[in-house]
């Protein structure tokens, strides 16, 4: 859980700016996640943090800045001091490395939870349906999901969902995980289950960005805990630092409302 | 689960109220009892519908030649449509301006022309040229320019030859249901869930896959319903196939009958009811069609799941 290491940066964000329109919803992001580190990331709703989630693997196009993952541009090419963007492919490309959960789950809704995870490793990786299903079924048994690999998402609670999507983005064997609010559409009796799946993923050393309301979680899972607000990284910092001593005004009014 | 459970309440009374009434349900049905009777009475009073004719010629070998034909055209134009459809509705999607314009301009184009109308244009393509050539685009006038003789054409074919009959029909038919198609099929591919794509996306798979293997199956739910209502509307309108004119055809070889025989009622009623015989079998196709495609909506138990469940059970019970 040592947040010096001095390998490469996972993630390396630097005065990433991004507008929707005349709106500008990032003025500047510096961060650096580190491998096998587990970055919370809090804030207000509006301030930006899904946004600079999504600009991670490029389902959002940056205005201005850098943003690298695993040293990888991510959209760009870099030659002779000119950016150049990449082609659909080289995006999808690098998108296979990185797993997205959604706040609403996105689950495929006419596959069953095991076609659900089988799916992009067979299309996207070209392996075999066999061997796809095979490993899907012990991902769904890692998630607890055992029994359910029949079933339909629709024949699911929203907690099972969650874990379904969770084993799908596992299934592409990612180096990096981004979890999007993954526990806010749950009710609450299951928001459990999803922290625990996450818990372990932490555990087994998975490089994670989770964006997320859940304090108890970032306090106890995180390495690093950031506070974003209006577009920028107010405060960043040990969890537990940040919870119970924050130095900033903004910090403090917010987790005054939230704890 | 003890054995001295306490004394259970007594079950509560139930109750017994009178319940509402409905005199106009019961007006409603002697009215509508009444006028079927009449009809009734008239179908086997009136000697002009000459059932035993009528019975007789309808299952003769013409007509159902024509049926048939009615019935294969029918198929042909709304597979040839739908897939062109399919083509259209995602062009006309596309990023690129140009192939979403052309798109729409294609949908314009076949939707304003009255169906009879373009099947009169198609069986008469051979008027406008004999003959139809496929090769290099301008090849003659590049030859010519740049001195040369002769041109680069790979293969064709004699367009009186091909533009008649079944051929043309087809042609005028599905290019007409392409139009259609494709805004209901563009319609289908909206209603999906933008969440679906980037959730595909996000893990890797090119936009071809996620268009194919995620979005398409789930709009299907949506393209089936109006896309019935097109076969049956294509199944009526090969009647218009006259306009070609393609004579083994089903409403054109019943009137032919009527019109010989001067037994114009009992033809006409031989077609109404073949139509509605053919549209109530596409209608089956369409019920299962639906059900294949509802695939994890509603939460109806899947054939794996009853048998994992069966499956489950005899286990338990040994």
């Amino acid at each position: 859980m040592s947040s010096a290491v001095s390998t490469a940066p996972m993630v390396k964000a630097e005065a990433v700016h991004k507008s929707f329109g005349h709106v500008e919803v990032l003025k500047g992001i510096d961060l650096e996640v580190a491998p096998r580190e587990v970055m919370c990331i809090i804030g207000p709703s509006g301030s930006g943090k899904s946004t600079f989630l999504r600009c991670i693997n490029h389902l959002e196009q940056i205005n201005a800045g850098r943003l690298w993952v695993d040293g990888h541009l991510v959209g760009y090419r870099e030659k002779g001091g000119k950016l150049y963007e990449l082609r659909d492919r080289e995006v999808a490309a690098q998108r296979r490395d990185i797993g997205m959960v959604f706040q609403r789950f996105n689950l495929f809704p006419h596959m069953t939870a095991l076609e659900n995870v089988a799916e992009a490793p067979v299309q996207v990786k070209g392996v075999g349906k066999a061997a796809a299903r095979e490993r899907a079924a012990e991902l769904l048994e890692r998630v607890g999901l055992g029994d359910r690999v029949h079933n339909y998402p629709a024949q699911l609670s929203g907690g099972q969902q969650q874990r379904v999507a969770i084993a799908r983005a596992l299934a592409m064997e990612p180096k990096l995980m981004l979890f999007d609010e993954p526990t806010s559409a749950l009710d609450p009796e299951l928001v459990g289950e999803v922290l625990d799946v996450m818990r372990g993923l932490a555990a087994d050393g998975m490089t994670m960005v989770v964006v997320t309301h859940e304090m108890g979680f970032a306090r106890e899972v995180g390495d690093t805990l950031v506070f974003m607000d209006d577009g920028v990284v107010v405060e960043a910092g040990d969890p537990r630092q940040v919870l119970t001593d924050p130095r900033h005004q903004r910090t403090q009014a917010f987790l005054s409302k939230v704890l | 689960m003890t054995s001295e459970t306490p004394a259970r309440p007594a079950p509560p009374e139930q109750i017994e109220a009178v319940p509402v009434r409905h005199p106009g349900r019961w007006i409603a049905a002697a009215v509508i009892a009444v006028l079927a009777a009449m009809f009734v009475h008239m179908l086997v009073t009136n000697p002009v519908f000459q059932w035993d004719f009528m019975v007789e010629n309808m299952f003769s070998e013409p007509v159902l030649r024509g049926a048939r034909t009615t019935l294969i055209m029918t198929v042909l134009a709304m597979v040839l449509g739908v897939l062109l459809g399919i083509v259209v509705a995602v062009m006309r999607l596309s990023a690129n301006p140009v192939v979403s314009g052309a798109a729409w301009a294609y949908i314009w184009f076949f939707r304003a022309i009255p169906r009879i109308v373009l099947l009169f244009f198609a069986a008469n393509l051979g008027t406008l040229y004999a003959r139809y050539e496929f090769g290099f685009p301008f090849d003659q006038q590049l030859m010519d320019l740049f001195g040369f003789e002769g041109d680069w054409r790979l293969f064709g074919f004699d367009g009186n030859e091909i533009f008649v009959g079944f051929t043309a029909g087809l042609l005028g038919l599905f290019l007409s249901e392409a139009a259609y198609m494709a805004e209901i099929v563009r319609a289908g591919i909206q209603s999906v869930d933008p969440g679906q794509a980037e959730a595909a996306s996000a893990l890797g798979m090119s936009r071809a896959k996620v268009m194919r293997r995620i979005v398409l199956p789930q709009a299907m739910r949506v393209i089936i319903p109006p896309t019935g209502n097109e076969t049956i509307a294509m199944l009526k309108d090969t009647a218009l196939l006259i306009a070609v004119p393609v004579t083994i055809e089903l409403n054109f070889q019943l009137r032919a009958i009527g019109s010989r025989t001067f037994q114009v009622i009992p033809m006409a009623v031989a077609s109404l009811l073949w139509y509605l015989a053919l549209s109530s079998v596409l209608m089956v196709g369409q019920y299962f069609l639906e059900r294949r495609f509802s695939r994890g909506f509603g939460t109806r138990e899947t054939r794996a799941q009853r048998a994992a469940r069966r499956a489950a059970e005899v286990g338990s019970t040994k």
